[in-house]
């Protein structure tokens, strides 16, 4: 299946000499949702302006559903929506007259049912006839994905969506993001709140310093990266880690209280039954089992570490 | 040819007038009545007719001029550099239009305004003077060709601005000043010879001149060389153009 979005080679060197992007290479099916995580600088919103079009490329090539951005960019473009990071809004308009007014902009025909619809999900039909101005700056979030969604694009670019925004407007663009992909739309989020790329995402990109360093299935990443703690609360203290347990990998806790034993995600059941196992034939009480999982905020901090 | 979106930039300009009203139409309109009253009646009354026109009525082409270069600048350079300051353009210019219906869109509109005011400040002028249209299709011709060059040339000063006082800049202090010593108020031929030759090197006089032949048929240059300097200046606003988008100057990195 041709993909809905395909980066080749694709490099930018600003004016300057500050390199923003190194040989990028990315391909996006159509229906995922594509996180696209990294430190402030990393190339990401350099990424999505040059397949935007508001950045020139230095080199590589861009094609959405198949168009290249720059040869055929009138079709690219027409695929894709963006919301950018900073609430770029008018002040005078009305929220119908903005909205209205992307429609038009990318070529569409008027329809005010679409409009209608996408006002009604975004939860901006009873301000629509309001000026912008007056708006909170969750309400002008909404504004923005609203012209964003005017046109019915295929490919939706979400430049930190919830930066800034109160729970309930992030919980109701999750929801608004899911609804979206069920019907189609690819989604490029780039996001600080990694718990939100860890619920929503399909796949996971890493970009640091202008290089693309990773590309993974969510699930595959947490596996592959992800690590898991079981912390066995002992009822009497140790001293040291009795013989017959040696060989699991097993830490004893500061106040010898506790024992840790770590472990990688896609290990399975083996390391924990086999230490459970072993405390039963050392004649070793526990009182309490504690396990925790490693978030993809970890993973991407110690991949961070592990590359700078 | 992305039409929809010609029309979405051509009316979201124009939408801009009607919620300015005051701002947009009125306040040109009675400063130019003012002009009529105080240049065109009282001073008017007592100076001679030149060639053949009275004063009252030789001034209106030239401040239908005024009116037409200044305001074909501000709402065209206002209406680029604005979205450019607040960061909208960015939607401008990630959408599937082509420069050139950019320039239709945001030129076009501004046109529009520029030569309503034109048309509405030439009604205005009938309450104050007796004045003629010998060649209405030309003085037509003449007021699109204006309001599309020096909206042209005011987009340039949009995109070429990056602060509030730069686009105030040129107006001011190059546009208003050579329109005032363009001939709007009088015959370059009434200038010394010296005079005469060096208003020769301002384009104003061109328009002005050329503007004014299609009221009275009287013209300081002849109208074949005013229709060329007219046109010679809508093509070098192209170029500018042309170049602005090519090289995505203040706009793309």
């Amino acid at each position: 299946m041709q993909p809905i979005l395909r980066v080749e080679n694709l490099s930018k060197v600003y004016e300057g000499g500050f390199t923003a992007l190194r040989d990028v290479n990315l391909e996006l099916r159509q229906g995922e949702i594509f996180a696209l995580l990294g430190p402030n600088g990393a190339g990401k919103t350099t990424l999505i302006s040059i397949i935007c079009g508001l950045v020139n490329p230095s080199a590589g090539k861009v094609e959405v559903a198949g168009h290249d951005i720059i040869a055929d960019y009138r079709a690219a473009r027409a695929q894709i929506g963006l919301v950018p990071q900073e609430l770029k809004t008018d002040s005078f308009e009305t929220v119908w007259a903005t909205v209205s007014f992307s429609r038009g902009l990318f070529g569409k025909k008027r329809n005010d049912a679409h409009i209608e619809r996408v006002l009604k999900e975004l939860s901006l039909w009873d301000k629509k006839d309001n000026k912008i101005m007056t708006l909170s700056g969750g309400m002008k979030r909404r504004v923005l994905i609203a012209k964003a969604l005017s046109h019915e694009p295929r490919v939706l670019f979400l430049d930190e969506p919830t930066a800034g925004v109160d729970v309930e407007l992030r919980r109701d663009m999750w929801r608004l993001v899911r609804q979206l992909r069920e019907d189609g739309v690819t989604i490029i989020l780039t996001t600080h709140y990694l718990e939100e790329a860890e619920e929503m995402a399909d796949r996971i990109g890493v970009i640091r310093k202008g290089d693309l360093m990773l590309v993974e299935e969510k699930t595959a990443l947490m596996r592959q990266f992800g690590q898991k703690r079981l912390t066995i609360h002992l009822n009497a203290p140790l001293s040291a880690i009795p013989a017959a347990l040696g060989g699991h990998g097993l830490a004893l806790g500061a106040d010898g209280r506790d024992l840790v034993l770590s472990y990688a995600t896609g290990a399975g059941e083996a390391p924990v039954s086999n230490v459970l196992r072993g405390l039963a034939m050392a004649g070793i009480a526990y009182n309490d089992l504690e396990t925790h999982q490693s978030s993809l905020e970890d993973i991407f901090v110690e991949l961070m570490r592990e590359h700078a | 040819m992305n039409l929809h979106a010609i029309k979405a930039i051509y009316l979201f300009e124009m939408a801009r007038t009607w919620r300015t009203l005051l701002q947009s139409v009125v306040s040109p309109v009675i400063s130019t009545a003012l002009y009529f009253i105080v240049f065109g009646s009282a001073i008017g009354g007592h100076m001679a007719p030149i060639d053949g026109v009275e004063y009252g009525a030789f001034i209106v082409p030239g401040l239908i001029m005024l009116t037409l270069l200044t305001q074909s600048i501000s709402n065209a350079s206002f209406g680029i550099y604005f979205p450019r300051f607040i960061g909208t353009i960015y939607e401008v210019l990630s959408a599937p239009i082509s420069y050139v219906e950019i320039v239709i869109g945001y030129v076009g509109a501004a046109a529009t305004k520029s030569m309503m005011l034109g048309l509405i400040i030439l009604a205005t002028s009938t309450f104050f003077v007796n004045v003629r249209v010998d060649h209405p299709v030309w003085m037509l011709g003449f007021l699109v060709l204006t309001a599309v060059t020096f909206s042209l040339f005011g987009f340039i000063i949009g995109i070429w601005a990056d602060n509030f006082e730069k686009l105030q800049m040129i107006p001011l202090l190059v546009v208003t000043p050579l329109t005032f010593l363009g001939g709007s108020f009088y015959s370059i031929d009434m200038l010394p010879p010296f005079w005469r030759s060096v208003t020769l090197f301002n384009p104003v006089v061109y328009l002005v001149s050329g503007f004014r032949w299609s009221f009275f048929g009287v013209s300081d240059v002849h109208i074949a060389v005013s229709l060329g300097m007219t046109l010679v200046f809508l093509a070098a606003c192209l170029v500018a153009v042309w170049w602005i988008f090519k090289t995505g100057y203040r706009l793309k990195s």
